[in-house]
């Protein structure tokens, strides 16, 4: 039997995330008009001027049109299915505690393998929640609050933090940016805040856990963080759903400051619900996120994409100030019926911005992987410089991978450099594995691996490991 | 230890192998020698369970198992090793990654215990060290940007650690230079023991200069058509391979080919 015939026959799907968590849910019905924004904003109390600044956005967005130019292919979605806010029963009274939180919610992130009392927490790893539409509790705030970082809900920062919200709020993803960008303004409802003070290194690396569990609805969530001048903070994503024959939006926006001298750190191992065999199901992940970088800041993306039936979306960052630096690492799988459009965008504003990206393309089954970046060196970017190296890698004979690169170079004295691979695992590297008493599957999660292994390295040493048994449980079957 | 009765193999429909005999008892060293095409590279790949090497007739057994049956990765862990003669590239992943995967997988197979990783360095450095190479290239890519020669170590190297029962070394000597041929015959000559046995698969007398087989096979047209003691290989040296094949049956004539 060939190598790819055995591989079709063994590729099948297991996500270990996707049961159902059986709360009491409150939930809008589907729709979207201005009552329902006018909804959103009254749960959440919140102030005058995000109303206004939801409904401006509801008023764009009706007026935009979908983008079309993306390698995916999906059926039209129908807004008016999809209902806009979700919330368990017992979060209506906003816990203050843990042993407030209703216990089958706790129960959900314990199966996920994120225990949530702080006593049992990786050393140093505070999380934030988010059950569908609301933030269920944030860790490690006190402690925290001791050196000055806020970390908290978006909700909550919007209510006890205006003057930043009013501030930052849309100013690295402008409400018309694009379609799911403008829809996200007018809908969101909960995700995560940080600031970090002048000069802090934040003491604990930061994450946000976010869930979809309830049918029909979408999450829209949004994440703003702002480091002030010569702070450091590092974050972390993750994101699943459950098992459903119905398609899901997730439609999310996140926001990064970087101040002069400041640093980010954003890592997302995303693992959405990605649709059966068949490519029944999963979620549609349209998500926009932007950092702006100050003077000698540094923003750094790092990715591990092995979810979604759809990924659509280019973590980027706008090199404002001099001497700024961006880099973006992904890794991106897909099999089954998969598709992935990700990449990302450098634009080079300030002299002497540097960026590299680094971007690994997985595609086994029919999946279809595509790279899409832009590096955009503009006029007064003088001695910027950019290295871009996009590979991709093929298990089997009916995948696909793509790789759109733009280049835009203004000023003379840039140095842009784009090297780009295409390889398969090959059935020599299988046999020898084979031959060394390695079977299949192991040999090619090993080798998967290795190709993986320069992003893998940028990633929080726990996550490292947790992305490289994600990949693993994603290939399991991938080849027989 | 190997008795490979009347084996017939295809390859993509064509027949490479048309009834192929040996006998290899534990400890013993053969050679099988022949023109290129005569089905050499077939026999080891069948043996090591390769896809798309069919084989179509005859037995193979190995120590007492019906070969043919296991998985590849089974023969392997059985204790059955196959030197590559173009051994791939893994980028990526390190030898040591990869080496101690093998070893892992051999040794829970065959139920030994596990080294523990001071105990796997150790060893690994001291099979390094036998083959001449820096213990740095532990850290490299499997094969990755290495030379011919240091391939061929390489695959040497894996053989000392998983100290298989069969080594079955198809070409190891092709392109090596006179050192790189003394480190391989060197790695072979050490492994040489009562109950280990060797097919030295090879085109050339060279390698058999410095590993003294105990028995010679001339293979032709997929099938082996002449066998002696070590002398045959000084004769083949001298006369070539046609004066064997003009005395063979026509229908086994590969020179029409």
């Amino acid at each position: 039997m060939s190598e790819s015939n055995v591989i079709d026959e063994r590729i099948n799907s297991s996500y270990d995330a996707g049961f159902i968590t059986d709360v009491e849910m409150q939930t809008f019905d589907p729709g979207l008009n201005e009552n329902v924004i006018r909804k959103i904003s009254a749960k959440k109390n919140e102030p005058e001027y995000m109303l206004e600044w939801r409904l401006k956005a509801y008023k764009q967005w009706l007026e935009m049109e979908r983008p079309e130019w993306a390698q995916v292919n999906y059926p039209e979605i129908d807004f008016e299915a999809i209902a806009y806010y979700s919330s368990p029963k017992s979060q209506d009274d906003a816990p203050k505690s843990l042993a407030e939180v209703d216990p089958e919610l706790l129960r959900t992130y314990e199966k996920l393998g994120i225990p949530l009392h702080e006593q049992e927490m990786l050393a140093g790893v505070a999380v934030d929640i988010v059950f569908d539409s609301v933030s269920i509790i944030t860790t490690f705030k006190e402690k925290l609050a001791e050196s000055g970082v806020i970390f908290c809900s978006l909700s909550e920062a919007i209510i006890e933090h205006p003057e930043l919200i009013k501030k930052y709020l849309g100013s690295v993803v402008p409400v018309k940016d694009n379609y799911y960008a403008a829809l996200n303004c007018s809908v969101f409802s909960d995700g995560s805040f940080v600031y970090i003070p002048k000069g802090v290194r934040c003491p604990m690396e930061l994450s946000t856990y976010f869930r979809i569990n309830e049918m029909n609805t979408g999450q829209f969530e949004r994440t703003l963080i702002i480091a002030d001048e010569g702070s450091y903070v590092s974050y972390l994503e993750g994101c699943t759903a459950p098992s459903r024959d119905e398609n899901q939006l997730h439609g999310a926006v996140v926001e990064l400051v970087a101040l002069e001298g400041a640093q980010i750190k954003y890592s997302t191992v995303q693992n959405w619900y990605p649709g059966d065999e068949n490519g029944k199901g999963g979620i549609y992940n349209f998500v926009t996120k932007r950092g702006i970088c100050h003077t000698n800041a540094k923003i750094s993306w790092t990715q591990v994409e092995t979810g979604s039936a759809i990924t659509w979306k280019y973590p980027s960052v706008i090199l404002m100030g001099d001497n700024s630096v961006g880099e973006f690492y992904s890794v991106a799988l897909t099999r089954n019926a998969q598709q992935a459009d990700t990449g990302t965008k450098m634009i080079h504003l300030g002299r002497n911005t540097r960026s590299t990206i680094i971007s690994k393309g997985i595609s086994a089954g029919k999946g279809s992987n595509t790279y899409r970046g832009l590096v955009n060196i503009s006029p007064k970017a003088e001695g910027a410089r950019n290295f871009t190296q996009c590979d991709s890698l093929l298990i089997g004979d009916k995948c696909a991978a793509h790789t759109f690169p733009y280049i835009v170079s203004k000023n003379p004295s840039a140095i842009v450099e784009h090297e780009a691979t295409t390889s398969k695992v090959s059935e020599d590297q299988l046999f020898l594995c084979q031959q060394r008493g390695i079977d299949p599957e192991k040999a090619v999660s090993m080798i998967v691996n290795g190709f993986c292994k320069s992003v893998f390295k940028e990633l929080p040493m726990e996550f490292a490991v947790e992305a490289g048994k994600l990949l693993e449980i994603s290939l399991e079957g991938a080849v027989g | 230890m190997l008795n490979v009765k009347n084996l017939k193999a295809k390859i993509d429909g064509k027949e490479i192998l048309k009834g192929l005999n040996i006998e290899v008892k534990p400890g013993e060293v053969h050679a099988i020698m022949g023109p290129n095409g005569s089905g050499k590279s077939t026999l080891s790949n069948v043996l090591a369970g390769r896809d798309n090497y069919d084989a179509t007739d005859g037995t193979v057994m190995f120590e007492g198992k019906d070969l043919l049956t296991l998985l590849p990765e089974d023969r392997a862990r059985e204790g059955i090793f196959l030197a590559f003669q173009y051994p791939v590239e893994i980028p990526g992943v390190s030898n040591l990654e990869f080496l101690k995967t093998s070893l892992e997988c051999l040794h829970t197979y065959q139920k030994k215990p596990l080294l523990s990783a001071v105990e796997f360095m150790k060893l690994a450095r001291e099979k390094c060290r036998l083959v001449d190479l820096d213990t740095g290239f532990l850290k490299r890519g499997v094969n990755e940007g290495f030379s011919g020669g240091e391939k061929k170590r390489n695959e040497i190297m894996q053989m000392l650690m998983l100290e298989p029962k069969l080594c079955l070394l198809d070409e190891t000597d092709s392109g090596l230079d006179i050192d790189a041929l003394k480190v391989v015959a060197d790695g072979i000559n050490q492994l040489r023991s009562p109950d280990r046995s060797f097919i030295l698969i090879t085109h050339y007398q060279r390698l058999l200069d410095y590993v003294q087989p105990d028995f010679v096979h001339v293979l032709a047209d997929g099938k082996i058509i002449k066998s002696g003691g070590s002398e045959l290989a000084l004769e083949l040296e001298e006369k070539g391979y046609s004066w064997l094949e003009s005395g063979t049956e026509q229908s086994a004539n590969p020179l029409k080919v």
